[in-house]
Order: C-alpha cells, then structure tokens, then sequence
C-alpha cells in the first residue's frame, strides 16, 4: 500500500519522531532494522474467537480473503507461540480472567487487536449486566478495529496498521519488556498459580 | 385441543386452563411432578421445548412448553410460587433428561430452585456472583458484580435439594468426579469447541469417564436487554446469537410479534424471507462441513466449502448490505427489496452446487479414515434424541422427524415441495450426510420460489410505536441447527415483559456428555463437531 | 562413469590446508568446516520447507499462500526465523527446568545426526561406514525421547498426552520402518549407505525388486509420514484436541527447533526413501539405454537427490492436506494388525526372490 494511503501517518510520524528523539546507536539501530523487518513480517495470530466476528476470521484466512499471502496464516493454538491475539468477539465477565491469562501467556513481544464493537466497548451489548465494555480495561490495545463484524478487508488493514507500528518501534530497549515481566511476577506471588 | 383440556382435567383435578395460543394450564406445585410422569407417559408429551422462567413481580413461576412427538400438538404449563426469598419448584428431571440443564438455567436467572434437581449449580454466571439477573429487582450496578481480575473461583462438588420421605427438603453436596479422576480441562479457549465453551473431561488413559460442561463465557444477556428495548429493537440481537441462522431468527421474532399485532404480511415478503432461509441453511451447513473437517484434521475441505459460502454471501450482501449481521427481517416485512442481480446470481449457484456437492462426498463422505473415524461414533437413539430435546439435523439424524417446517408448518412452507430428510442410524457419519442432504433439499426450495418471487410491496405499513397487546405468544421455526422458539409475554407497553429465546444449541452441548462416554479424547472432538453447536447461541 | 566428484573439491581443500597446518589442526579445522556447512544447509533446507509446504498446502486449498515478503514470498520464513529468534523465552513455574531446556536440543541434534548420514552427492557424504543404515535407524529415534520428554517435562496434562501419544505411535512404527529398510537391505547385501547406492547403479531398487519392493516402499512411506508426526498422524500435535501438543508449552527458538525438526525430518524421511528405493543420488539408469544413461548423468547428482526427495515429500505433503486424522486405537491397529505382518510376510518373499534370484 503506497504511504499516502493510509490514514494514520500523523501518528506513525509522531511515533517516529518520538524514537530518533531518543537518539540511537549505529549498530544497535541497523539490528533493530533487521529484527523489525522480520517481526513485522511474520506475524502469527492466536486463535482466539469467542463469536461473530471469529467466523469473520475464518473467512480471511479462506481463499478468497487469503491471508497466508502476508504470511499470517500460521494460526498457533498456544498462546506462546503466537504474536497477537485478536479479541475477536464480546468478552464478558466470565471470560475477562481468562482473556487476561491468555494475553500473560503470550510471549513477548505481544500485541492485540480489538476487533469488533463488542471488543472495542461492548457494542450492542453495552447495555447488559455481564459484558465488559472495552477490553482496554484488562489488556492494552495496539489497534482498534470497528466493524460489525469487521469485513475481512478492514481485519487486514488492521494487522497491516500492526505490522507498520512493529516496523517503527525499538526493539532493544523499547518493546522488550522485561522490566513489565519482573512487575508482573512481583504483583502475581508463586500460590497464585496453583 | 378441548379433548387434551378434558384428560387433563381428569388427570389433575386442580388445574385450571387458560385460552390463548397454546393451551395454557395452570398446576400447583406440589401435583405438577404427578401430571409431568402421565402427560409424558399417557399423553405422549414427550418432547420438552423449553422451561420459561418468569417473574410477575407477585410471583415467581415457570412455563413449561410442551410438544408431543405423535400428533404436533402443543400445551403449557404453568407452575408458580409466591416465596420470593426462597422459592421452590418440583423438578420433572427424570421425566426429561434435558430438563436438569433448562432447570439450572432458570435457577441461574431467576433462583427458583428445584427440588430432586441433581445439579443446582450456577450455569452462565459464575460461582460467585450476587442476585439473580433475570429477576424484575436486580441490581446491575457494576459495583455489586464488578469485572473480576482473577481466575475464576472453582469448586469440585454441586448441590443438590433432596425432598426426604416425610416432605423435608434437605441441602446435600455431591461430587462432579470420582477422587482419582484425571480431569483434563477442555476450553474456553480451545479450538475444538467452536467458541468458548469448556469441558472438564475426566479420562482414563485416553477414554473419557466423564464430561462436565461450563457455559456462560459469551453469555451476554440478551433477554434482559429487551426487556429494556422497543420491539423493534430487540430485533437485530437475532443475527448475533447463532450467527448462521440470522435469517431464521429473524423470522421468528418478526412472526410472533406480527401475530400478536395481527399483522398479515405479503406474499412477496414471505417468498424472500423462505429464500433466505434456504440459502442461509445452504451456507451454514457449508460452513459446518468445513469446520468440521478441519477439527478432523481435513483442513483442506474447510476452502472447498468456504467458496460456496462466500457465494451466498455475496448474494445476501447485494441485497441487505451486510456479510454477516443482516438484519434483514423487520415487522411487517423485511427491510430492502431485492436487489436486481438476486434471481441470476441465485441461479448461478445452484448451478455450482450440484458439482460442489458431489465433491465434498468424493473428499470427505467417501473417504476410508473419515469412515473409521464418523461411523458409530457418538450414536444417539431416537429415544434419547427426544428426551435430551436434540432437534434439528442432530435429532434426524436419530430418526427423529422432528422439522418444524413439517411438523407445524409456518410462513409458505406448506405449500412447498420438498422432503424432510430422515436417517436412522443417530451416528455421526448419519448427522454430517444429513447437513449435506439437508443442502439439495434447501436447494430444491429455492429452485421452485426463484420463479415465482411474485410482486408486491416487500413491507406492509405498520404503526410508527409498536404496541403488543396485553398476553403471550411462542413460535418455533427451524433453525440451520434446530428448532429456535421465541416466547414473548406483553402487558401492552412498548416493550416486552419477558422475551425468552429458546435456542437449539443448548440441548446439542448438553448431550455431548451422554455421547461420550466411554469413547476416546479424538471421538469429543468428533461427537462435538458433529452436533454443530454455536457458544453464543446456547448462552445468548 | 561419474566424473565430477565432490572428492575433487575435499581432496584440494585438504591438501590446501595440509600445507599451512599439523595434521591435527586440519582434522579440527576440517570439523569445524563441514559443522558449520551442515548447519547452514539444514537451516536453509528447513527454511526452504516451510515454504515449500506452505505454498504446496496454499495450491491444494486454491489459495496463493506466501507472496508479499521477497519475491513470491521467498522470504517469508526468513523473517519467521527472525521474529522466533528474539521472541521471548518463557521459562515456567513447576517444570523441570533442566529437562524443559534439554528436550529441543534432543531433538533436533537427533535430526542433525540422521541428516549427516543422507548420500549428498557422489562423493558427498559426512558419515559414511559400514553398518550407516543402522546408525541412521538408531540415531532417528533419540528424536522421539526429546518429544518424551518435552511433554513430561512442561508440567502440563495437554503436553503429557501429546506425549504419551507420540512415544506409543513413533515406538510402533518404528518397526514397520525397521522392517521396510530390512527388506532392501537384504536386497541390497550390505548395509553400508555408499554401497546400496552403488548397488543400484544398473536400476533403482524399486525397479529391480519387484513387488516386495514396491511393498516395502509403501509401508515406509506409510510409517515415514506416522514417524514425523505428519497429518493424517499427527496425533500428538492434534491441533483440534491437544491444542499444540507435546510443545504447547515451548516458545521462541525452543518451539523454533521442533519446528524446524519437524520439516528437516520430512526431508530426512524422504531422504532415506529415496536412498533405499530410488537409488539415492544415481541418476535414472535403465540397462541396456546407453545413450540414455549418459544423458542422464550430466545431470549433477546433487540435483538427483534433492530433486527426489523433494518429489516424495511432495506425496507426503499431499496426504497431510487430503486425509483427516486417524483416531489413536485406529492408529496402532493399523500398524499391529496390518503393517507388520504384511511387512513379516514381505520380507520372507523378498529373501525368496533373492534365493531364487528372481530379481532384474
């Protein structure tokens, strides 16, 4: 897609700005150039579909939709293997822990797309007394998708707007979030895992 | 319907009647278990259809939809309590397996608790939440059921409400699993399951034992938020529970409320809302046979049959706008007219349709390890089909003649040709050649209305406020996966009292434990595919 | 007959070297050479196979599979291999920590091994004597300890059964292979690797031993695709049962080597059949075709072997995405029931038709 396509280079530019800023280092920055390269290419989902808009899903990894075309189709069933997970579909009260445990699964570096208005804030069920409104309360989002479902066009530009955000961020130092992990461990002791 | 009035009178003498759509009988508790054993046994209503929870604010009750398998008939029973701290209702378990599984939904909802009752255990809300949602007086302030951070409590046991011999009612604790069970936990996130359910499978080696399943991880209460809505309103959560059969939803909602407001639509709208249907069941059951190979293992079949659904959607996309949410029906109608491709692109698919059919039994149906793995797996008996209430291509497949298109036919489908496709065998290879079926039959439908589509406006005026008079209707269609009902109850405002959607997939998720039993882990996966249930159908 | 020999290249090396260095510093040197060398091309192979597959896979399904990274997708698992390499390591909780980090190593140094004994090229092979065929079957199954133990390892029921899965299925076929290679290597009189490949210089195996052979040929095929966990067995990595499996609870490279493993062993599988029963890397010779014969050997033999093995892992590629999975009692009844007495009573005919020197 030609630069000018798209519809969010102010904030790309501003992430940009935000990096050089910071200044980096010539090695470190032709590495970093290298891994985003790679990450931003290969970027595997989890699957995770909890209604509509998982059917949706299927259907973009389906012939006409196609998205082993950009090398998205390796599906990986284990959260530890996979690079983002899409919150395809509502998420209520009883799936919120469990929603939340998968995203801790994930290894890092791991994003997540809310895909569909129920993910987004709840959608047409905004109203009812299980449903949580926006999954930015237990998770932080990388890209908002809205749809009803989303069309698979809209599911690809939205994994494309990820791999741009992967394609400008810092690597060493910056998505490596390990200092988050020892925060994690520390505010989860041992017995919570038993 | 008067002759059914009469025995019944006979069998109970304290039951008073009530007129309206279906017969309407009113029991007390403690006579209500006596007349479900001879209304199943000497009436031969043996089909339960669902169990209405109900709260009249007054009092707490339950209506009983019953059907019976020999002659279509229909009856319903009500059973009340005016205990709102501790309400209690006898259970009729061992008269309908199902009924334990609609029993614990209604005590989900509303805390009506039954006695006899195996497992009172909460079902779609988890183990600790406040208050009973359903009921006219919850509280949903966030802060009394805030969204929990942490895992979700869990306990082995479930309680149980004996009636001892001297009329005690006595609280008893039971294990779900043996002590040395191996309890592998099957779901939420799980790709075998379609959606978010989740089994907690006790195996022995790779034989499962036992199946306890868990519900309510997209249970997003759609009930209670029409309650809040117009009647209109309410209409477009249809294509958000089982997302396949959006049209058929929609056709059930529009005719309940259009025969409450006796309401005669046209021809042409009844013509394009069977056509639909037909292409809908088409599409769904394409998709059923593609996600059911690839759970096989099969991943290829998934993009043969993908491209026959991509087909119909685009037809539905020409003419409602959407790939998938339609929202298509409306009182009075449906919302567009046709688009003018409609009828050419309809007839270039079921030109394709033969050959993609023919394609999928050479891949899939005739092939040896399909054979191995769908024969005699997860066989269902015709008996076990009625009592578990599966319905739908699932119940046909056991023998059940069960088509609500047949047995109690509604819109144009009286009138049209077309076979209701029975098997005998109740296995899976019997569930999925059915669905296969079950697409030239739809296909057939189609052939015979492409024609005829007859002019006419496509949506007949209705007033601006829509207000249903004061009582309570029900109507069944056939769903891609089932029979879906549609109960509403109307004081004469704008929006209804209790809308109760009874959704087919309930019983399908529900019966997966008596089919498995003593099969291996790959045969769940089999048995569960085979069944074909949508999580957001059975937990709305 | 074979005039360009990769021994012409190692000979000038060594003496290259020889001329700088003390005889044991070549030796090292000289390891240290074809180590490296034999990283690389697995890596490379394996990169190449996930794409072959995918891109096989994609025009099954009517799909274009790969195409927007490099031309026609070619980097696609370059960038995978990329993103594997800095993704995060999880270490967990409640596992056995040594075993957890030890069971990718195991398995893909037992793939390593068996890729070392593979007949290159004429000349090109890195080990080479005279029980190879032996040391391959013993090496290959080190691979199925790693999967063992992974699965035990990772403190987790899915994994346990995925494990326990594969350890029943790659113990059991492991004889119908042991058989199958059995049977050839009665034909072939020796079980040096070199020498069955010399053995077929007149004809391919598969040609020249008649229906025991062909027999044998479809059995390993059969106990070939159970052996690397492929679809329609791929039981222990059922995707819609156990989630991933027996490395469900692996990530970043650790997962990256069963991964890798997974596609190297398809290539060594299909390695191994060609070396047994389409004649490694000998060109197609048919006795009695003189002309034909030299034409075919200006073919470089390299191309012959990689091009045949490729062209099996094709079919196996071709099963994984026509047949659904078997169900694990169908599994070992398949292999007990029917495989190895076939097999039994195959090899009875194969000594047979040599006794009776039946054979072309």
């Amino acid at each position: 897609m030609p630069y000018e396509a798209w519809k969010d280079n102010e904030y790309i530019e501003s992430l940009v700005k935000e990096l050089q800023e910071n200044g980096t280092n010539v090695i470190v920055g032709s590495f970093d150039k290298l891994i985003n390269w790679g990450r931003s290419n290969s970027i595997w989902p989890l699957t995770f579909a909890t209604s509509c808009c998982g059917i949706e899903f299927v259907s973009l990894g389906a012939a006409r939709y196609d998205m082993a075309r950009f090398g998205w189709e390796v599906a990986r069933s284990s959260p530890r293997q996979a690079d983002f997970m899409m919150v395809a579909g509502t998420i209520v009260h009883r799936m919120a822990p469990v929603m939340r445990r998968l995203y801790d699964q994930l290894a890092e570096p791991k994003y997540v797309i809310a895909c569909g208005g129920c993910a987004i804030s709840g959608g047409p069920f905004r109203k009812s007394y299980h449903v949580v409104k926006g999954i930015d309360e237990i998770v932080p989002v990388d890209v908002y998708l809205p749809g009803c479902p989303p069309r698979p066009e809209a599911m690809i530009y939205s994994i494309m707007q990820l791999s741009r955000k992967m394609k400008v961020e810092k690597f060493f130092g910056g998505v490596n979030r390990q200092e988050k992990i020892k925060d994690f461990l520390a505010a989860h002791p041992e017995e919570s895992y038993d | 319907m008067a002759n059914i009035q009469e025995k019944i009178a006979k069998l109970c003498q304290e039951a008073t009647f009530e007129e309206g759509q279906d017969l309407l009988v009113c029991v007390p508790d403690s006579k209500w278990h006596a007349l479900a054993k001879s209304l199943k046994e000497e009436l031969h209503f043996d089909f339960l259809v669902t169990i209405v929870g109900m709260d009249w604010t007054d009092k707490l009750g339950c209506i009983y939809y019953l059907k019976s398998t020999a002659d279509n008939a229909m009856i319903s029973v009500k059973v009340t309590t005016e205990d709102r701290e501790n309400p209690m209702i006898h259970s009729v378990h061992d008269v309908w397996a199902i009924a334990t599984t609609f029993e614990r939904e209604v005590y989900d909802f509303f805390g009506i608790i039954f006695v006899n009752n195996p497992d009172m255990r909460r079902m779609f809300l988890s183990i600790d939440w406040k208050g009973y949602p359903l009921r006219k007086d919850y509280d949903d302030s966030p802060e009394i059921n805030p969204v929990p951070k942490e895992n979700e409590r869990q306990e082995d046991t479930t309680v149980s409400y004996v009636e001892t011999e001297d009329g005690k009612i006595e609280k008893k604790t039971i294990n779900v699993f043996e002590p040395n069970d191996f309890v592998v936990n099957i779901g939420p996130q799980h790709p075998a399951t379609h959606g978010v359910l989740r089994f907690r499978t006790a195996v022995d080696g790779e034989t499962i034992k036992k199946i306890d399943f868990y519900s309510g991880y997209i249970h997003r209460g759609i009930e209670k938020i029409c309650e809040g809505l117009t009647y209109p309103q309410t209409l477009h959560f249809m294509d958000r529970m089982d997302y396949f059969s959006g049209h058929h939803y929609h056709h059930a909602m529009c005719m309940v409320y259009e025969k409450a407001l006796g309401i005669e639509i046209s021809r042409r709208a009844q013509v394009i809302r069977v056509l639909m249907d037909e292409l809908a069941r088409i599409a769904s059951h394409c998709l059923f046979l593609g996600t059911y190979c690839m759970d096989l293992g099969a991943t290829t079949m998934l993009f043969y049959t993908l491209r026959v659904r991509e087909q119909i959607l685009d037809i539905m996309e020409k003419t409602c706008g959407a790939r998938m949410t339609f929202n298509y029906g409306c009182i009075g109608g449906v919302m567009q007219d046709l688009h003018e491709d409609f009828v050419s692109d309809v007839k270039e698919l079921l030109a394709v349709l033969p050959k993609n059919i023919k394609e999928y039994n050479e891949l899939f149906i005739g092939n040896v390890i399909a054979k191995g793995r769908l024969e005699n797996v997860g066989t269902l008996t015709r008996e076990d089909a009625i009592s578990y209430a599966v319905t739908g291509p699932s119940g046909r497949a056991s023998g059940w003649a069960c088509d609500v298109r047949k047995t109690n036919p509604y819109s144009i489908y009286g009138e049209l040709d077309f076979e209701e496709v029975v098997y005998t065998e109740g296995d899976s290879m019997a569930r999925t050649k059915l669905r296969i079926a079950e697409m030239e039959q739809s296909a057939r439908i189609i052939e015979q209305l492409i024609d005829n589509i007859p002019e006419g406006e496509y949506c007949v005026k209705v007033p601006k406020v829509v207000k249903l008079p004061a009582g309570r209707w029900f109507q069944m269609v056939e769903g891609c996966r089932g029979a879906f009902g549609v109960y509403v109850e109307s004081t004469g405002g704008t929006s209804p009292l209790r809308l109760k959607l009874v959704p087919p997939c309930l019983p399908l998720a529900n019966v997966v434990d008596h089919l498995t039993r003593g099969t291996k882990i790959a045969d769940l996966i089999t048995i569960g595919g085979s069944l074909d249930y949508i999580v957001p159908d059975i937990d709305r | 007959m074979y005039e360009i020999t990769f021994a012409t290249i190692t000979n000038w090396i060594d003496t290259f070297l020889g001329k700088y260095m003390p005889e044991w510093l070549v030796t090292t040197v000289e390891c240290l050479l074809i180590g490296v060398g034999l990283l690389l091309v697995y890596a490379l192979l394996a990169l190449f196979y996930i794409y072959f597959e995918r891109k096989v896979c994609a025009a099954f399904q009517c799909r274009l599979g790969p195409n927007r990274v490099g031309p026609w997708g070619l980097l696609q698992s370059f960038a995978d291999m990329f993103k594997m390499l800095i993704k995060e390591l999880i270490t967990l909780k409640h596992i056995d920590r040594f075993l957890f980090a030890l069971a990718p190593y195991l398995v893909i140094i037992a793939s390593m091994l068996s890729f070392a004994c593979l007949p290159w090229a004429n000349g090109l092979q890195i080990i080479d004597f005279n029980i190879g065929i032996f040391f391959l079957i013993a090496v290959s199954s080190i691979g199925v300890l790693g999967i063992l133990l992974a699965g035990w390892s990772s403190n987790n029921k899915f994994t346990l059964i995925g494990a326990l899965r594969s350890g029943a299925q790659m113990v059991s076929y492991e004889l119908s292979i042991g058989l199958s290679v059995l049977t050839m290597v009665a034909f072939a009189g020796t079980m040096s690797i070199t020498g069955i490949v010399e053995e077929q210089k007149d004809l391919w195996f598969i040609f020249s031993g008649h229906v025991p052979a062909i027999i044998a040929f479809v059995i390993y095929l059969v106990a070939g695709t159970a052996e690397t966990n492929r679809g329609p067995f791929d039981l222990p990595e059922a995707e819609s049962e156990l989630t991933a499996g027996y490395h469900t609870e692996y990530s970043g490279i650790h997962f990256g080597f069963f991964y890798l493993a997974e596609y190297l062993n398809l290539f060594i599988v299909s390695g191994v059949a060609t070396l047994l029963f389409f004649g490694g890397w000998m060109p197609l010779h048919i006795p009695g075709w003189e002309g034909f014969n030299a034409v075919m050997d200006y073919i470089p033999s390299v191309v012959w072997f990689i091009g045949k093995a490729i062209a099996l892992s094709f079919i196996i590629i071709w099963f994984k995405w026509t047949f659904p999975r078997l169900r694990i009692d169908q599994l070992l009844k398949l292999e007990w029931k029917y495989l190895l007495p076939i097999n039994l009573v195959n090899l009875v005919l194969m000594v047979i038709i040599i006794v009776f020197n039946l054979h072309f």
